[in-house]
């Protein structure tokens, strides 16, 4: 039997202590997607200095080119590699939570949706911690 | 409660879409990063190693592969949550049609630049 609810505006976001777990998923995977596709035209942006780069085979080959000395300056900032971190955060949880949406899309394990929410949370941060010191690396304060 | 817990209904190809880029896209951010990050090391990539990555048309074609679904994935995705945050009417063709734009332009350069690393251009 199917009822019908007025539930008002889904996204209002000022009744956030009434939300539960599939509630905050919902809210962080959107919130993690924005970021992601915030950055992917940033960092095509970044990338495009490779035009400017390409065909000037004397740089290129010692190394000074615009597209090697851009990345490698953006890269010897401490604040781009903390960037980095919460990047990788924010494409973990996207990931991992995603893959629980596409699970609860096709009808798999819906009892235990809210836990692998948790579990999602959990392994993001799991794997987040261990890449800290690869992301650091070479990288001075 | 319905029966049929799957929001899959047939005709709803975007939301078809979205879920097929996102099985794709699991795998290849996840490589991206991995490649990049920790085979590679973003602080040591050079013009030359990009170069030589974007020589092999394999991995060249992966990368065009995954900027088109991200950008769909992710264009599509701002565009369904600008819909249920409410938009409608005017506002929301005008909406698809900058983001549509903005999607085929970020292709469009990130190919560019992807075929320029190879040299095929």
């Amino acid at each position: 039997m199917s009822q019908s609810y007025n539930r008002g505006l889904v996204e209002d976001f000022g009744r956030w202590k009434e939300f539960s777990a599939g509630m905050w998923a919902w809210i962080f995977h959107k919130f993690t997607g924005w970021i992601l596709i915030g950055y992917l035209f940033t960092h095509i942006s970044v990338l495009s200095t490779s035009l400017g780069a390409a065909g000037n085979e004397a740089a290129i080959m010692s190394e000074t080119d615009v597209y090697t000395t851009t990345l490698q300056g953006l890269e010897s900032l401490f604040l781009i590699r903390l960037l980095e971190i919460g990047l990788l955060a924010v494409a973990v949880f996207h990931i991992l939570n995603g893959l629980r949406l596409l699970m609860v899309d096709l009808g798999i394990g819906l009892e235990a949706q809210d836990k692998s929410f948790y579990a999602s949370l959990i392994l993001t941060g799991a794997i987040t911690v261990a890449s800290v010191p690869t992301f650091l690396t070479g990288v001075g304060l | 409660m319905a029966e049929r817990y799957s929001s899959f209904t047939p005709g709803g190809t975007g939301w078809f879409f979205q879920r097929l880029t996102a099985a794709f896209l699991v795998v290849a951010l996840a490589f991206h990063f991995f490649l990049l990050h920790f085979v590679n090391h973003a602080y040591e990539v050079t013009f030359l190693g990009t170069q030589a990555r974007m020589e092999n048309i394999g991995y060249l074609l992966t990368m065009i592969l995954f900027l088109v679904t991200a950008a769909f994935h992710g264009v599509n995705g701002v565009y369904n949550a600008l819909v249920n945050q409410g938009l409608k009417g005017t506002q929301k063709k005008v909406i698809l049609a900058v983001l549509t734009l903005a999607g085929l332009a970020l292709v469009a350069q990130g190919t560019y630049v992807a075929l320029v690393m190879g040299g095929m251009i």
